[in-house]
């Protein structure tokens, strides 16, 4: 019966970390923005663009004076909230998942290069590095954006040169941790090939911390993609995005807070989501972590 | 089959080099137990790396040759050298703790050793996983090999070890220390294990320890090693009964026996110690 229990116990506990609260919220959160970026188009009760003059600052439900048929009311020139928030989501969802990928593809690579290989690799590497982080983040994506163009691609591709680094440096420094291991020395006297190791034995190691790192990042991605917006280098501006909409809100703050309210409070929500859902993964993933 | 010769070593560069190795000869043949003894710093650990081919970086060869099977150890290739490790040459490492790889599977462990040397499938290589975990005394084996090594219990990694070790039937094993880590019940069931696994195998054995108590139980033949020197070798019997060094009689003095009380334990006299230290340090020529 004991051994049973013993026998059990571990994917029972995986499973109990998984549906733990900050996960399940993470996911949940994730979950319906995911939903709502894939189904916009129809999910949301109007088109986001279609301009309505007669109705516009029309307050959100819970004030006087709502419209049901506009729940969380309209915009200057009376265009429905909800529909651009919900398609707001695509532009999000789109540029969190792809540039926080390639960002980790990229600084991961590195990473791994200069903290296994070591030597003057490493130091290349990390010097290079260290010049890119000299530059502020923001002002350096916004330049990029400047040079490459506007548009979807662009915030990708900016995000991406301006945040591989993050990831390059944690994984150097975690690669050499793993490198002095003992079981990377053992699995040497295997006979395995330098290559093997690295990516048998000491990749494997570092996924939680990937995971991490990878959800942290799609935060990030999240809120220069709205920034962007907000000066306008991201999307065409009549498009909706969050950051382009906290930008017009601005304008009208004194008539219609909620313009930049609900916008706001989607990326607060959105980044909230992703840092929980990272941490408790990691505590769910890591066998160590685990005991 | 395994020839150390007159091999000289030192770690670090020009004058400020410090010599580990003073000249170290012994020979292994296969199904042969040979004991490597002395106490920390005499240079028996950094014997089974040269062996292996993982001494520290700084350490450098000044002179001697080490030969396996006529093949000189100190030239080969790497290519040659990660086919000979794991197949023909296996370490059963001192740490079982740190050992394993903490996020993988037993049963990868097991059979990546099998599936590159032997060229197993995954299928032939679970099976013999299995086979080997039985020959070790692994309670529940098909458990085992789905269980993460923070599961099991130190004497239970260090099985695991051994089983990868012996997976490939290699002809030398280096043990480094292997009971050093476990408790003292824990440490006789291992060596038996050692021992049984070796004759089936027919592996000859380098077994380097501090404890010649446990060295005269497993060994045919044992060098005790001081100062980067072998200072006393020949059959276990021979050396533990007869000691001819004076080092070797204060070594054996120095190890703790059921038959004697703990009041009888001598240290290593420090002149004694200083006396071979001189010695060896004379032999360096500088």
């Amino acid at each position: 019966m004991a051994e049973l229990a013993a026998a059990s116990r571990p994917r029972r506990r995986t499973a109990a970390l998984l549906l733990a609260p900050r996960v399940m919220f993470g996911s949940v959160v994730l979950a319906a923005l995911a939903a709502c970026a894939v189904a916009a188009p129809w999910l949301a009760p109007h088109d986001p663009l279609a301009q309505d003059l007669l109705y516009y600052f029309l307050p959100p439900f819970w004030s006087e004076g709502a419209d049901p048929l506009h729940p969380l009311g309209t915009d200057s020139l009376g265009r429905d909230i909800l529909s651009r928030l919900i398609h707001g989501a695509r532009a999000a969802t789109i540029v969190a998942v792809v540039a926080a990928s390639l960002a980790c593809l990229l600084g991961t690579a590195l990473g791994l290069a200069a903290g296994f290989l070591g030597g003057r690799v490493d130091m290349a590497i990390s010097r290079l590095v260290d010049i890119w982080m000299a530059f502020p983040p923001v002002l350096l994506s916004v330049v990029l954006v400047a040079v490459i163009g506007t548009g979807l691609a662009a915030v990708v591709v900016a995000i991406v040169i301006v945040d591989w680094t993050r990831f390059c440096r944690v994984v150097r420094a975690e690669v050499m941790v793993q490198r002095a291991q003992d079981y990377v020395a053992a699995a040497r006297t295997l006979g395995l090939s330098r290559f093997r190791i690295l990516a048998g034995e000491i990749l494997p190691n570092l996924v939680p911390l990937l995971i991490v790192l990878l959800t942290l990042e799609m935060g990030i991605a999240v809120v220069v993609e709205a920034i962007l917006s907000f000066v306008g280098l991201s999307v065409s501006t009549d498009a909706p995005t969050w950051g382009g909409m906290i930008a017009e809100g601005r304008t009208n703050v004194n008539q219609a807070w909620w313009l930049m309210a609900l916008p706001t409070a989607c990326i607060v929500v959105t980044v909230i989501a992703l840092n929980m859902l990272g941490d408790g993964l990691r505590r769910a993933l890591d066998p160590v972590l685990r005991r | 089959m395994l020839a150390v010769e007159a091999l000289v070593m030192e770690i670090g560069r020009g004058a400020r080099a410090e010599r580990v190795l003073r000249g170290v000869s012994l020979t292994l043949e296969p199904g042969e137990v040979v004991g490597l003894v002395g106490e920390s710093g005499a240079g028996k650990s950094m014997i089974g790396r040269v062996v292996l081919g993982v001494a520290p970086p700084a350490a450098r060869v000044v002179s001697g040759s080490v030969r396996f099977f006529g093949e000189d150890l100190l030239a080969i290739s790497e290519r040659r050298r990660r086919a000979l490790l794991g197949a023909e040459i296996a370490l059963i490492p001192q740490d079982p703790m740190s050992a394993l790889n903490p996020v993988l599977r037993i049963e990868r462990q097991i059979t990546d050793v099998m599936r590159l040397h032997l060229g197993l499938g995954r299928r032939a290589g679970r099976a013999r996983a299995l086979e080997l975990l039985e020959a070790v005394r692994v309670a529940n084996p098909a458990r085992v090999l789905r269980q993460y090594p923070h599961e099991l219990s130190g004497g239970m990694r260090q099985r695991v070890l051994i089983a990868i070790a012996f997976a490939c039937r290699p002809k030398l094993i280096i043990a480094d220390e292997p009971t050093t880590a476990l408790d003292v019940t824990v440490q006789r069931q291992v060596l038996r294990l050692m021992r049984d696994m070796q004759r089936s195998a027919g592996s000859g054995v380098l077994f380097i320890s501090h404890d010649l108590g446990v060295v005269a139980k497993l060994c045919n033949r044992v060098s005790v090693m001081h100062a980067g020197r072998v200072v006393e070798s020949g059959p276990v019997a021979d050396v533990v009964e007869r000691p001819q060094h004076p080092y070797t009689r204060a070594l054996l003095a120095a190890t703790p026996r059921y038959d004697r009380p703990a009041e009888a334990l001598v240290p290593v006299p420090a002149e004694l110690s200083r006396r071979l230290w001189d010695e060896a340090r004379a032999l360096d020529g500088r």
